[in-house]
């Protein structure tokens, strides 16, 4: 038993990873019916600009718990000002082009900012250091729930929350979810259609970068390529929650780091991606609009 | 005009044809290997090591009392080229084989000096099976194998870390799945069962449940076959789980890279790597030799391990007074010779003894030799 709450909390913590990730898929995809492979390099442009701030203010002597709220408040203003300014060079002119255009733009807007972060930075892995700091409040289970565990899950279902309540009561949240219903309308009805689109890359950009600030100190090391790998799990997770569906992300990213993690502990990691992509294939059978994915009326 | 420059031209390929024949000493020293084509960069300083040892041993005496030459013939490292090579050995009647360079050469050759009962040694030949087979009792190699380094690690998780119930992790990938198996071969000759043998998946976000599932097992220690970037994060992810079990790992592992990256977790940890040999007497006077008769130039791939070789040889003939093949066998494995390498002798298999791979640990941030 103790084993399997080891791994269903090993799963909760990647699943929250996926899930922080797989919100900005599914909210730009819900919006304007754009998968942004760009995404998972947001997620790792976060994590490098939280390894700058995170040197820097420990240069300067800053106590652990500040740097972590500043670091990732760094990564967030930096990595939204990247993801409002691809939607505006990579994005925006393309906006009334065949539907593949967007597609290939965004990819070469991935393998742009992957090697540019190569270039500017180092192929290297770089050691990143560990922002949360130690605490142990569980005792003897404290091997099931680690400090960092702990405050991704918790700082990740925040997360959610909050993002739920904005998209259910601010005056922005409805305007995303009419724009998501018919942009045409949208704008017939006032709505700054353009300001709604920014919107969503900057929200999703922000949640990318504090996944990526958190994975980074979870694990300890970043580097270039990081954001690919992350961005197809988080990608499959939006896909199998139902894409469009900001809970069906959730829900997606939870499934596939519990499948992963169950996989790794009762059968083998050998077949880790074997079974979440198998699972992902199932899923797509029986139900094609993913698990939450309904009808396009609510697709924010 | 045009005919005497024909006559050079004759006279010219004559001289060089007739350098490699073997006519004026008595113990011929045959050298195959990739002297041209684009492997030539491996065979060619094994030549130069042979050179330099032919020449100062025929300069102090010969091999009891005889001349040593040399044969050398190209197999431009390809297996078809080398059965003809070792048939042009065979005829110019060595007494002893320094090569071939590429294993599958080596492989496609033996046969041939096994029925002419030659005893033939490699510098550079690395497939495991080669020795391990059993098939070629007649050869020897002065590197390490492949395989060497599994045996090294399995033999130190067992001997001096005492694990009894070692988890083995790897990268999936060619080298590191290739090291973890051939450990766990060895670990298992030794009568250890491992409690785990997996595969994760290089650049996963996270190694957590790998981890959880290594704990679950009871292993006293975990050996990890791969590159530093998966081996750090297996090992941080340990190190926060509070496992203090070791961690040993191959020479993947063992650069400073690996260090940086790991930080605190790296303390401790075990790693297989290649041998300082910089500190060996012979190691500086082969390498001055080659220097002084190259202009200072730096000796290329696996000069030491040729020049090692060729003296391993000729001093076998010279402890063993003879050229007969089970007498030169009998002192390559009894007889052990000062080279470049270290002192060595061989196993039963034909591996050289003492030659090949250490055990370092991390110790304050660097890698420190395992006494």
């Amino acid at each position: 038993m103790e084993y399997f709450l080891e791994l269903f909390f090993s799963g909760l913590t990647r699943g929250s990873i996926y899930a922080l990730i797989a919100l900005g898929y599914t909210m730009v995809y819900g919006i304007i019916e754009l998968i942004n492979f760009a995404h998972g390099e947001i997620y790792m442009i976060g994590a490098f600009v939280g390894l700058v701030v995170a040197g820097i203010l420990t240069s300067f002597g800053f106590p652990a718990a500040s740097i972590i709220v500043l670091a990732s408040i760094a990564a967030i203003i930096y990595a939204a000002a990247y993801g409002y300014t691809i939607e505006k060079i990579a994005y925006r002119p393309l906006r009334g082009a065949p539907r593949l255009s967007p597609l290939i733009s965004a990819i070469g807007m991935s393998i742009f900012l992957q090697n540019y972060v190569m270039l500017s930075q180092t192929s290297d892995f770089l050691s990143f250091p560990n922002l949360i700091p130690e605490f142990n409040f569980l005792g003897k289970y404290e091997s099931m729930v680690g400090s960092s565990d702990f405050v991704i899950i918790v700082v990740a279902a925040v997360v959610m929350v909050a993002l739920n309540l904005f998209i259910k009561f601010t005056r922005m949240g409805k305007a995303m979810r009419a724009t998501a219903q018919n942009r045409k309308m949208a704008m017939l009805v006032g709505i700054n259609v353009d300001q709604v689109i920014s919107a969503t890359f900057v929200i999703g950009s922000a949640l990318a970068a504090v996944g990526g600030v958190l994975i980074a100190s979870h694990i300890g090391q970043i580097n270039f390529f990081i954001g690919f790998i992350a961005g197809i799990k988080a990608f499959t997770a939006a896909v199998l929650g139902g894409i469009g569906s900001v809970p069906g992300a959730m829900l997606g990213g939870l499934i596939l780091g519990w499948t992963e993690s169950f996989c790794t502990g009762y059968v083998s990691s050998d077949y880790e991606d074997v079974f979440a992509f198998a699972l992902l294939v199932l899923i797509l059978i029986f139900r094609p609009s993913g698990l939450l994915g309904k009808a396009p009326i609510q697709k924010v | 005009m045009k005919r005497s420059l024909l006559v050079l031209m004759v006279a010219a390929m004559m001289t060089i044809g007739s350098f490699g024949s073997a006519s004026a000493g008595k113990i011929v020293l045959g050298v195959p290997g990739a002297h041209s084509g684009d492997l030539a960069s491996y065979g060619l300083p094994t030549v130069e090591a042979a050179k330099l040892v032919v020449k100062s041993i025929n300069e102090s005496g010969g091999v009891n009392g005889e001349q040593v030459v040399l044969s050398l013939q190209d197999d431009q490292c390809k297996p078809e080229f080398a059965t003809n090579a070792a048939m042009k050995l065979l005829s110019d009647q060595v007494n002893v084989v320094l090569g071939h360079i590429c294993s599958g050469p080596t492989k496609a050759a033996l046969p041939i000096y096994k029925e002419s009962n030659l005893v033939c040694m490699s510098p550079s030949a690395t497939s495991p099976s080669l020795t391990l087979s059993g098939d070629y009792p007649n050869f020897f190699r002065t590197i390490a194998s492949d395989d060497a380094q599994g045996a090294l690690a399995a033999m130190f998780a067992i001997e001096k870390l005492g694990l009894k119930k070692p988890a083995i992790i790897h990268d999936k990938g060619d080298y590191g799945k290739g090291f973890a198996e051939y450990t766990m071969k060895y670990i298992k000759e030794k009568g250890v069962e491992p409690v785990l043998f997996e595969g994760v998946t290089p650049g996963a976000v996270d190694y957590s449940a790998v981890v959880q599932k290594i704990k679950a097992s009871g292993a006293d220690g975990v050996i990890f076959g791969g590159y530093h970037p998966e081996a750090s994060k297996v090992v941080s992810q340990m190190r926060k789980k509070k496992m203090t079990i070791p961690f040993l790992s191959d020479d993947g592992v063992k650069a400073q890279t690996f260090i940086d990256i790991a930080g605190d977790a790296a303390e401790g940890v075990y790693a297989t790597g290649p041998q300082d040999i910089t500190g060996n007497p012979m190691y500086k006077v082969s390498l001055k030799q080659y220097k002084d008769s190259h202009y200072g130039a730096e000796p290329g791939a696996f000069y030491f391990e040729a020049y090692s070789a060729a003296l391993a040889l000729l001093k076998a003939i010279e402890y063993a007074k003879s050229t007969d093949y089970d007498k030169i066998v009998e002192a390559l494995r009894t007889n052990e010779v000062e080279t470049p390498v270290g002192k060595i002798k061989f196993d039963a298999k034909g591996d050289a003894i003492g030659v090949g791979f250490s055990v370092y640990q991390v110790k304050n941030g660097e890698y420190v030799e395992v006494k």
